[in-house]
């Protein structure tokens, strides 16, 4: 598909997806399997004394029973109506699906990190604090923080600990009538979202003509609100793909007010080498180690979300922390004024030794050369499809990101939607849509660099063949995808009549 | 140039002839001067095969239970991982993908989660399960959060002493920014079921784990009086369940609870140094809008096949922004659809199997060690944990137990419970052969 000739569907082809679809009929649901007396495991015998059952044993368990081989076919069969980075192009703009090396998944699962017990003496996994010892030095250097904290398991965690860390803070600091938090409309959801679960009020500050923060609004907030600030936070290259062009200014007119300022780490694919985002000021910061460091989404998660801050900030990170003592001997540690523990134990470990490993196999030049090669695809593909498509800020240069349009000139009954579900029938994955919310009809694309000029020709390619269906055959696009396992789903149906289990749980 | 990187110098420079511009560099001209291209101290680039060859060195120092005894327990779990499961979640079809926002393309993850929601509604007695959480720390925590905001501004949160302490600590961080307080910490740990004494017009949620920290196992009827006592003053019971054990037992949903939470790591996922994990989160179907986290709904398509898609995201953060339940985004996705294969490969009677093996193992152990002189096993029912007294330091027993016996020993009661100085919790499993369990016994009972 990628990098081979185009052959999309068309009414007279053959679908092109054929990876996705196993044959005409769906995949039956691992109850539809079951059949009593059958089982997918192997277990030992009872080698000791039974003892008495306590009371309240549980009558009826209503799990499938399925054979091994019945069971892995199940799942095979699943796992090829599902399309990941391996499979084709997954251009999913903020999201950074870059290629997942094998090798990280090769280090995750060597005995001596998958089969540790977080609870064992610290001399008995001494290799594995200095893996988190040094992944914590690492990532504040790459940043330019004083002290990171492994602990958060995502991103929005990371977020969470981050405006926790601030208000803490500024209430040490005596500032008890801090509660407001800025966020730019063009942010992700998950920062209004962190904020309000943080007790904090969300105001939302505009963009200006060229997609920066816009600073006149800006200083209009601080004149009459500063002494309520707790801080902003600050996507840096923002949703628009575009690195702000006032970044110092903004940082400064918020220090000025008393408040903090938060980096959300979701686009720093684009930063590695290129700036430290705690060299120009900001205070808090969180890591996508599934984005940025290159393990793998899982199809939603396991994620990472290390917080770095700056030194004023560092007693107040999550823990316990890794520290080393004179003697060479990893230890953990809870920061003398920690916001407390965000996760039990220590953090998603697993994920951690994959970033570690990603780092280690890059070093300083490695990371830069990631940054320059996705913000260099990024531009490309800007170059290629602005004629084409709208692109709101195109006459800029973007950094590993950018925003086009849905909007088709000569189709006017043509929308994103229906792009983003042909593209499927090219065996591409869609960018993200309808985000951010400030561009209307919006296709966000971010190619990663491990994606080479072949695959991004192919992808403008195929969005200028869209774009000819568009306005020649536009029911095409309406209709698509045509060449998946199922068509457009009814997700009005599904939210009216939710159907969440097997065999009904049905709530109407 | 590295592997990852398909690029080769040609494609470079007709690339940036294509943007038009002559260097690389010009693309970071926004970026401040003073500032742009720092100096990365870092340590130099491995190759693949030096970089296993240090990751190798470093897990190396690690004791790991393959070839350790391990008896310790206490929020993470040691059971057999059927290989089944790590051949599917090894397919890069599921390990590389996003979340699956369209779903046209990911009927795979889709689909897998539907059944995991519905295999953990059948082992748990609930309504309806969310995807999932980030473990059984911030499961608790969210659970506490929506009990309160659903709470029309109740200001208390009762959690039982035996909550797992750490999530305890998770919950207080979460509530943070709200005006709850979280009482019940300064209860004795023997007087769980008087909890109900506590609860009064201002408290939002009850929260119970059982078997309990300590392993205490209470009837469904002592978890139903609680449930009663919680909904009769208007809050919610929160229950915090170990899913082997419902293998075995009676489920929360059997006794009253409103929502059922945990942790799902022992459903397929190894111990590895704490995470990832999986929190799990079941409902009723009445709460179910209110719920933080992701869940997938079966509908059809336009031609009328049956599929499934991410639904009720008019809660999410992503809709909502600061008006959302919860911010929660990526979480555990491949931990739940390793549960899921776990689950459906132990089936009905697997689980049940497994459970009883560790009930039976943990007995036979608490019997043998309950008899060594010096030697105190905590009364009462339990499933596979249980508090000993020992005669000697708990620290000194273990560093006994590991530097002579080769034995990762109990988990440490005193830090979090003084009143139980002294006392180690003791964790048995399948994995934990009979040989082992007597090692275990004949090396405290030496140390006596």
């Amino acid at each position: 598909m990628i990098g081979g000739a185009l052959a999309p569907f068309q009414t007279e082809n053959v679908p092109s997806n054929a990876y996705l679809k196993r044959n005409n009929m769906s995949e039956p649901l691992i109850y539809e399997l079951s059949k009593p007396g059958r089982i997918g495991a192997n277990l030992p015998a009872l080698d000791v004394p039974a003892a008495a059952l306590p009371e309240g044993v549980r009558e009826g368990l209503p799990l499938p029973e399925v054979a091994e081989v019945d069971l892995v076919r199940h799942y095979v069969h699943l796992s090829q109506v599902n399309f990941g980075v391996d499979t084709g192009f997954y251009p999913l703009g903020s999201c950074t699906m870059k290629y997942n090396p094998k090798v990280n998944e090769v280090a995750a699962r060597m005995p001596g990190f998958a089969q540790i017990h977080p609870l064992q003496s610290e001399e008995s996994v001494q290799g594995a604090m200095r893996l988190m010892y040094e992944l914590q030095n690492l990532l504040a250097e790459i940043a330019g923080f004083a002290a990171v904290s492994l602990q958060p398991a995502a991103g929005a965690q990371g977020e969470l600990t981050g405006t926790l860390i601030m208000r803490k803070y500024l209430l040490d600091q005596g500032q008890t009538g801090r509660s407001i938090i800025l966020v730019p409309d063009s942010a992700h959801g998950t920062n209004p979202a962190t904020s309000a679960m943080a007790g904090m009020k969300v105001v939302t500050i505009p963009s200006d003509e060229r997609g920066n923060v816009d600073l006149a609004a800006l200083r209009k907030f601080i004149e009459e609100h500063g002494p309520e600030l707790v801080g902003l936070m600050l996507t840096n290259p923002n949703t628009l793909g575009l690195f702000d062009e006032h970044v110092e200014e903004i940082i400064r007119l918020v220090h000025e007010a008393g408040g903090l300022v938060y980096g959300d780490g979701a686009n720093f694919n684009a930063l590695l080498g290129i700036v430290k985002p705690g060299a120009l000021g900001f205070d808090v910061m969180h890591y996508n180690l599934h984005k940025t460091f290159s393990t793998p989404h899982g199809g939603g998660g396991p994620g990472a979300g290390p917080v770095g801050v700056s030194a004023r900030l560092a007693a107040y990170l999550p823990g316990p922390v890794v520290h080393r003592d004179g003697d060479g001997n990893f230890f953990r540690h809870m920061p003398e004024r920690s916001i407390g523990r965000v996760k039990t134990f220590f953090g998603n470990f697993g994920v951690l030794v994959r970033a570690y490993t990603y780092i280690r196999m890059h070093g300083a030049a490695g990371l830069r050369a990631v940054s320059e090669n996705a913000v260099l695809n990024a531009n490309y593909l800007q170059a290629k499809l602005k004629d084409t498509y709208p692109v709101p800020y195109g006459d800029r240069l973007c950094m590993h990101e950018f925003v086009a349009q849905g909007i088709i000139e000569g189709a006017p009954d043509v929308h994103t939607l229906d792009i983003a579900k042909r593209l499927i029938d090219f065996g591409m994955h869609p960018p993200t849509i309808y985000f951010p919310l400030i561009v209307p009809e919006a296709l966000m694309i971010e190619p990663t660099e491990t994606e080479s000029k072949e695959t991004l020709d192919a992808f403008v390619e195929a969005m200028a063949r869209i774009a000819e269906e568009a306005r020649t055959d536009p029911q095409l696009l309406h209709d698509a995808p045509h060449t998946t396992p199922v068509r457009r789903l009814d997700e009005v149906q599904a939210a009216r009549h939710p159907i969440l289990c097997a065999g009904g749980c049905d709530m109407t | 140039m590295s592997n990852y990187i398909p690029n080769t110098d040609a494609d470079r420079a007709a690339m940036l002839a294509a943007v038009g511009v002559a260097s690389i560099d010009e693309f970071f001209r926004v970026v401040p001067e003073g500032q742009r291209f720092p100096e990365l101290r870092l340590p130099p680039a491995l190759s693949e095969m030096e970089a296993l060859r240090e990751l190798n060195a470093l897990q190396d120092m690690n004791e790991n239970l393959q070839d350790w005894r391990c008896f310790l327990g206490a929020g993470a779990y040691h059971h057999f991982i059927p290989s089944v499961v790590d051949a599917i979640i090894s397919r890069s079809e599921f390990y590389t993908a996003y979340t699956p926002y369209q779903p046209e393309v990911s009927q795979g993850t889709l689909q897998a989660h539907f059944e995991f929601q519905s295999m953990l509604v059948a082992l748990t007695g609930m309504e309806v399960a969310i995807v999932s959480h980030y473990d059984g720390g911030t499961a608790v925590a969210e659970a506490v959060l929506m009990a309160v905001h659903g709470s029309r501004g109740r200001t208390k949160a009762l959690i039982s002493p035996t909550v797992h302490p750490q999530y305890r600590e998770v919950t207080r961080t979460y509530l943070e920014g709200t005006n709850v307080e979280i009482v019940g910490d300064d209860i004795a740990h023997d007087r769980v079921l008087s909890l109900g004494e506590m609860i009064d017009d201002q408290t939002a949620c009850l929260v119970v784990q059982n078997p309990d920290f300590l392993g205490r196992l209470y009837t469904p009827a002592e978890m139903q009086a609680l449930a009663d006592t919680a909904h009769a003053a208007g809050a919610m019971f929160i229950v915090s369940a170990y899913p082997i054990s419902l293998g075995l037992l009676a489920p929360p949903g059997s006794y009253g609870a409103d929502i059922a939470v945990g942790e799902a790591q022992p459903l397929g996922n190894p111990v590895a140094f704490g995470g990832p994990y999986l929190g799990y989160f079941t409902t009723k179907m009445e709460l179910v809008r209110r719920s933080p986290g992701r869940i997938v709904g079966q509908t059809v398509d336009v031609e009328g096949e049956r599929g499934m898609v991410l639904t009720l995201s008019t809660r999410e953060q992503h809709i909502r922004r600061e008006k959302a339940t919860s911010n929660i985004c990526s979480n555990q996705a491949l931990n739940a659809l390793a549960a899921a294969v776990y689950m459906a490969a132990l089936g009905k009677n697997g689980m049940r199997q497994v459970a009883e093996l560790c009930y039976h193992k943990a007995h036979y152990a608490a019997e043998l060690i309950g008899k060594l002189p010096g030697y105190a096993v905590v009364p009462g029912p339990f499933f596979n944990e249980f508090a000993v007294r020992c005669p000697r330091p708990v620290a000194d027993t273990n560093a006994n137990l590991r530097e002579l016996h080769g034995i990762i020993g109990g988990y440490d009661l005193e830090p979090d419970y003084p009143a139980l100085a002294g006392h180690m919790l003791l964790c048995v499993t399948e994995m934990n052969t009979r040989q082992d369990i007597e090692g275990l016994a004949q090396a405290l009972g030496e140390m006596a």
